[in-house]
């Protein structure tokens, strides 16, 4: 007896959204040509990226020109972090971030403290929310280049308080960079910021399109070799085709985004409560209340995190997980360890526009006899 | 000093905090147990069973035999 398939990893990557598939292959017949050319069919291409701008632009509140498509989230991120850096390295060469940034942000802050640059680290509290106190100090200090903060965790979902932070920012003339990966096209933006990145596939485009937005005005200098094409803020020519599949269906995501968002956190609550009351020795984790719509995040004790996602996998559920043996370093989840919560036996749960109110109850009559199961074998019931 | 050592080096969450789930009520309360475990995820989740069982966590220390965890039996 094979179950059905019930896909509940949103936050990795969100299912094509219907009108990204047809935009995807619409464009394919018509955006192939390298639209900084002059001949008819570049200036088809031109119209078709001009016209995806302009849609991403205003879904996200912003000016056209503002806007940057790159080939990945993560590409996006790190031009967003070493080019906010390097517009403002006669100021100072330290970079604050909050310990809960995904991996994309760090990596780039690596990056900048191996060249000799300087990463001031802001801790969360135990339900992943910015300690806004010691980040009003921390962007206050001599120096600061540069402040990131992740609008909403990607583990979590504990949505982070932009706006205090960014006006602690303004106060000292500091730039904020926003990762609002799991933000767009789910919830409206935060204000205040003057560096944005997105990625679409979160919200249900194609893999391989980030979004970079630069605000006018904003001290942002791009770190990659000199190349025209982007406003000069990424290198390469776009994928044309997925860039106007990746606007398409944000403009639709974002149109049925409050519906979505209502409908999804009803199912989120329901997915806190059971398991808590249904799975016995469960931390859910995440401030219950100031958290995303489509997430959830749990921890089952004496649980090994890798042998839950394959028990999962074996009845039709895919889902992801912080804990430490599912990671290639080995190393539990930074966010997990930051916020001082359970890290083994870790599933985060996300949630999209395909997803049912009966997966969701597949899923919640399941679980708490996988996890009985995989307890029994391991010898730890009633520990 | 611990009354007495879990060694578990060698060993992956979650079986660290198993071996002191388990030990942990055979112990006298008030005794001290030090878990070594090298496993970078125990240093969040000896911390986290003490708080979801009520146990006292004493802290970390960096040894001569690894990162190792005290814990005492508080009930």
């Amino acid at each position: 007896m094979s179950a059905p398939p019930v896909y509940l990893d949103a936050a990795t990557a969100a299912p094509m959204h219907p009108v990204a598939r047809q935009a995807l292959l619409a464009a394919l017949d018509d955006g192939w040509a390298d639209p900084g050319k002059l001949y008819t069919q570049a200036r088809r291409a031109r119209q078709l990226l001009d016209a995806a701008r302009e849609a991403t632009a205003s879904t996200l509140g912003v000016r056209a020109d503002e806007v940057s498509f790159t080939p990945s989230g993560t590409t996006a991120a790190h031009g967003a972090v070493l080019g906010g850096l390097a517009g403002r390295r006669r100021v100072g060469t330290t970079l604050v971030h909050s310990a809960i940034e995904h991996s994309a942000v760090l990596h780039a802050a690596e990056r900048h403290v191996g060249a000799g640059g300087t990463a001031s680290v802001v801790p969360v509290d135990r339900l992943g929310r910015l300690d806004l106190t010691a980040w009003s100090s921390a962007v206050r200090a001599p120096g600061v280049a540069l402040a990131a903060l992740i609008t909403a965790s990607h583990e979590v979902g504990t949505v982070q308080p932009v706006a205090e932070a960014a006006a602690a920012c303004a106060d000292v003339g500091v730039p904020l960079y926003v990762d609002a990966a799991q933000s767009v096209g789910r919830v409206p933006l935060p204000a205040g910021w003057s560096v944005l990145t997105a990625s679409a596939h979160k919200w249900g485009g194609p893999p391989g399109v980030g979004v970079l937005a630069v605000r006018k005005g904003a001290r942002w200098e791009s770190p990659w070799p000199a190349d025209e094409r982007e406003s000069g803020r990424t290198p390469g020519v776009v994928n044309l085709p997925a860039v106007v599949a990746a606007a398409a269906s944000l403009r639709a995501a974002a149109a049925d985004a409050a519906t979505e968002a209502a409908r999804l956190a009803a199912l989120v609550n329901r997915i806190r409560e059971r398991v808590a009351a249904e799975v016995p020795d469960v931390e859910v984790v995440g401030d219950p209340v100031l958290r995303l719509p489509h997430l959830v995040t749990f921890s089952c004790l004496y649980v090994d995190g890798e042998a839950l996602l394959h028990a999962l996998d074996r009845r039709g559920f895919a889902v992801s997980s912080g804990s430490s043996c599912t990671s290639s370093t080995l190393r539990p989840s930074h966010v997990l360890e930051a916020m001082g919560v359970l890290s083994h036996g870790n599933v985060r749960v996300s949630l999209h526009r395909e997803t049912t109110e009966a997966d969701v109850e597949r899923f919640l009559t399941e679980l708490p006899g996988i996890v009985a199961g995989l307890r029994a074998e391991a010898g730890v019931v009633g520990l | 000093m611990p009354d007495e050592v879990i060694d578990c080096r060698g060993q992956r969450c979650p079986l660290p905090v198993i071996a002191a789930a388990r030990r942990m009520p055979e112990v006298p309360v008030g005794t001290v147990v030090r878990v070594l475990a090298d496993d970078p995820a125990a240093a969040v989740d000896i911390p986290a069973w003490c708080r979801m069982r009520g146990q006292e966590f004493l802290g970390a220390i960096n040894g001569p035999e690894g990162p190792a965890y005290n814990i005492r039996r508080t009930h």
